[in-house]
């Protein structure tokens, strides 16, 4: 019982103390000497780009976007003298993982996380401060600014984008066609969608107009909340300590998905589906439109004809949740000038065109949103373009509040589209209380 | 020193064996300690120290990221039991309890009656019984979660074809049936180990008293009542304390295939601690929700045996 979280005996916790002290002093006479340093470049060319002297880097990321990790990896070893050890580890247990390690100071050089969660660890001062080096970046103001707002706390940057993934609309061209509709014409307003959508589901013979996954927090936050942003309003205040998903707008949104419900628009499994399974309904080709995650463009079935559209709001506009992970460099390392290296190598113009974009995954900066890869593929522009009308929404609490799946998001997200959507209004306050707690 | 009894030959050699048994006790006291000493180090480290710690931190303000931040007595406490979560969660845990402990040993005491003789091909339902008892229940449970899957399991398509139900079935979409399907996979898994322990129970009664009683003419019903689970009462202590622990503290079986799911209906007073140390990050209530739960089993067990000892004694 008390296992789960007593494995640290009073030395090693003496030893913990120890070098936590040993840091913070540490970490007092840097900020003491760094602002001397700010203007004179202090580490010369080490800022820049920072050292490639061949050491060992440690890694982790979760396993929701290793591919794009692996990927970057392999190909930042197999140029430089530095090699990056990436570690992979399974997405639900990323938090405790990072959460126990931050504990005793085990954290590995270079962490990613799920973008959500950064403010989270930048608060608790699990990231090495950035700023400087960020904004010598010649391309920082292009950088994926829902990230890097993401990962700001009290002014200073901690984190630069890792790999995006962006929720859009999916929709199959096939069935569409089947269904007299313009395969061209994607919905431009939640209307339409819905009239897309029932149109689709009139074919029958197991075919459903579109999908979501009803029992998963993060999937509603995910694909639910762009409808209300492109109608202009937001979903948090700025300081994401006050829920507004009561809103008028937030409302209508709900409304529509709950007329999919109650007309059985949805394709079976919605109610039940926890987030697991829910990417892998549309690839069986029985799905009209739905908003799926972009990193799953490139696991689609190659006969599949699919078009992809940004998710609009219920007048019109247009935006997206820019999802996926931030990675910093964690204050107990002692490689800061060498795990720079890799992250201002990842985010430049080559690692961004030849690796991410030939991956066919959303690049981390706007200025190569149009680039020889996404030529070759419209729906890549489609997608690379919506991060500048994307956005991240920002809350310390957010993974309590949001994900989990006893948290009371989830319990809105179900009374409004399942249950007594008369209790939104409630569920919303309990929203501010967690975010809040 | 000077033995003067006179007959010195007889005296000696007692002295002598008090002297050796004296050595010898000294020696199996070192003994004793050198075997005793790595289960008590055992003990400590991974038990008794843990156990301080959590009591520790139940009293301290003690996020997961920041570590320990001075003392929060008694807020931790008031901050659990405050949760909209946690009576729900505690009458669920006990509604489980109940409905897993009479079902499983009902069904255990019936399967260890059934293959309890010796007779040809008892010894392949025994071990058909007992083999879902070999696979971890993490495992067994993504195994049902797959079976249970709406859309992918292999399930519901042939209850729909038999025409046994309308469209895909959802074994964990209301509360009832997840609550009914997260037993059935329990009773599933657990049925052959009870059956195991009630095995070597019945077993330990002497045949003499079967013959006995039927040569006196007691019929199947009355020998049952009267003999078997009388005699059975130890085997059948030990299951109900195994079974009502375990399932107090029931967390795989509902955290993979529930997650307390649907709408929290099936939320267990061991999720809400994974809860408050792993999606809230508050190690500090975590802690004390611990400490809790500790207090309620202690209590329980001791309640547990008081009752076992009277029905012994009476």
């Amino acid at each position: 019982m008390g296992s789960p979280f007593g494995s640290r005996g009073p030395v090693r916790r003496l030893v913990t103390a120890a070098v936590a002290l040993a840091a913070t002093v540490g970490l007092a006479t840097a900020c003491g000497s760094g602002d001397d340093d700010s203007g004179g470049g202090g580490g010369g060319t080490a800022d820049a780009k920072g050292v490639d002297d061949g050491a060992t880097l440690t890694m982790w990321t979760r396993a929701a976007t290793r591919p794009q990790s692996e990927a970057l990896v392999k190909a930042y070893n197999a140029h430089h003298k530095n090699k990056v050890e990436l570690t992979v580890v399974p997405t639900d247990d990323y938090q405790a993982k990072v959460g126990a390690a931050a504990g005793s100071k085990d954290l590995p050089d270079l962490f990613a996380s799920d973008v959500v969660f950064v403010p989270n660890y930048t608060s608790s001062g699990l990231f090495a401060d950035l700023t400087g080096r960020i904004d010598a970046l010649p391309f920082a103001d292009d950088l994926a600014q829902s990230h890097i707002k993401a990962g700001t706390y009290d002014g200073k940057k901690y984190v630069v984008p890792h790999t995006l993934d962006l929720s859009v609309l999916f929709y199959n061209k096939d069935l569409y066609r089947r269904a007299k509709l313009d395969p061209g014409k994607p919905p431009t307003t939640l209307a339409e969608w819905d009239q897309q959508a029932r149109a689709v589901d009139k074919l029958g013979g197991g075919v459903s107009g579109t999908f979501f996954g009803g029992n998963c927090g993060g999937c509603g936050v995910f694909t639910w909340w762009p409808s209300i942003w492109a109608a202009g309003e937001d979903v948090l205040n700025k300081d994401g300590t006050e829920a507004l998903l009561a809103s008028d707008t937030a409302e209508k949104v709900y409304d529509t998905y709950r007329g999919w419900v109650q007309d059985d628009i949805v394709a079976p499994g919605a109610r039940d589906e926890t987030g697991v399974t829910w990417t892998g309904v549309f690839p069986k080709g029985k799905v009209g439109v739905m908003p799926m995650p972009s990193t799953t463009l490139g696991l689609m079935p190659k006969d599949l004809d699919l078009g992809v559209a940004p998710i609009p709001g219920p007048d019109g506009g247009k935006s997206t949740f820019v999802g996926g992970d931030a990675i910093g460099i964690s204050a107990t390392s002692d490689k800061t000038d060498q795990a720079w290296n890799f992250l201002a190598w990842s985010v430049g113009d080559e690692a961004q065109v030849d690796v991410v974009a030939a991956h066919k995954d959303v690049v981390a900066r706007t200025d190569l949103a149009s680039n020889k890869y996404s030529k070759a593929d419209p729906r890549l522009v489609t997608i690379n373009q919506l991060v500048a009308d994307g956005r991240t929404p920002y809350a310390l609490k957010f993974g309590q509040t949001f994900n989990d799946p006893n948290g009371p998001w989830l319990t809105l997200m179900r009374d409004a589209v399942f249950g007594d959507a008369a209790k939104v209004e409630k569920d919303n306050e309990a929203v501010t209380a967690s975010l809040t707690d | 020193m000077q033995v003067k009894t006179p007959d010195r030959e007889t005296v000696e050699p007692l002295v002598r064996t008090e002297r050796r048994q004296r050595r010898l006790w000294h020696s199996r006291t070192l003994q004793g300690l050198g075997y005793a000493t790595p289960t008590a180090v055992f003990v400590a480290v991974l038990f008794v120290l843990p156990l301080l710690l959590v009591g520790q931190m139940s009293l301290h303000d003690w996020p997961l990221l920041a570590g320990d931040q001075g003392a929060n007595t008694p807020e931790n406490y008031t901050d659990v039991t405050d949760s909209t979560l946690f009576w729900p969660a505690v009458r669920f845990t006990l509604l489980y309890t109940g409905i897993v402990t009479v079902v499983l040993l009902g069904l255990a005491l019936l399967l260890a009656l059934l293959v309890q003789e010796s007779r040809p091909g008892t010894g392949f339902f025994r071990t058909v019984y007992f083999l879902p008892g070999a696979l971890g229940l993490a495992s067994a449970s993504l195994l049902f979660w797959g079976m249970y899957s709406p859309t992918t399991g292999p399930l519901s398509r042939p209850l729909e074809e038999l025409g046994l139900v309308d469209g895909p079935v959802s074994f964990l979409g209301t509360p009832t049936s997840a609550l009914l399907s997260t037993v059935f996979l329990v009773v599933w898994k657990f049925a052959g180990f009870y059956m195991l322990i009630l095995l070597v129970g019945l077993q330990r009664i002497p045949h003499e008293l079967y013959e006995a009683a039927r040569m006196d003419g007691a019929g199947r019903g009355q020998i049952f009542r009267s003999i078997t689970l009388p005699l059975l009462r130890p085997s059948l202590a030990l299951s109900l304390l195994l079974c009502v622990t375990g399932s107090l503290l029931a967390f795989d079986q509902f955290f993979v295939l529930t997650k307390g799911g649907p709408d929290n209906s099936t939320v267990t007073v061991v999720q809400l601690i994974y809860r408050e140390a792993f999606q809230r990050l508050d190690l500090g209530t975590a802690a004390a929700l611990s400490i809790l739960v500790l207090a309620a089993l202690l209590l329980l067990n001791a309640l547990q045996f008081r009752g076992l000892r009277h029905a012994d004694e009476s």
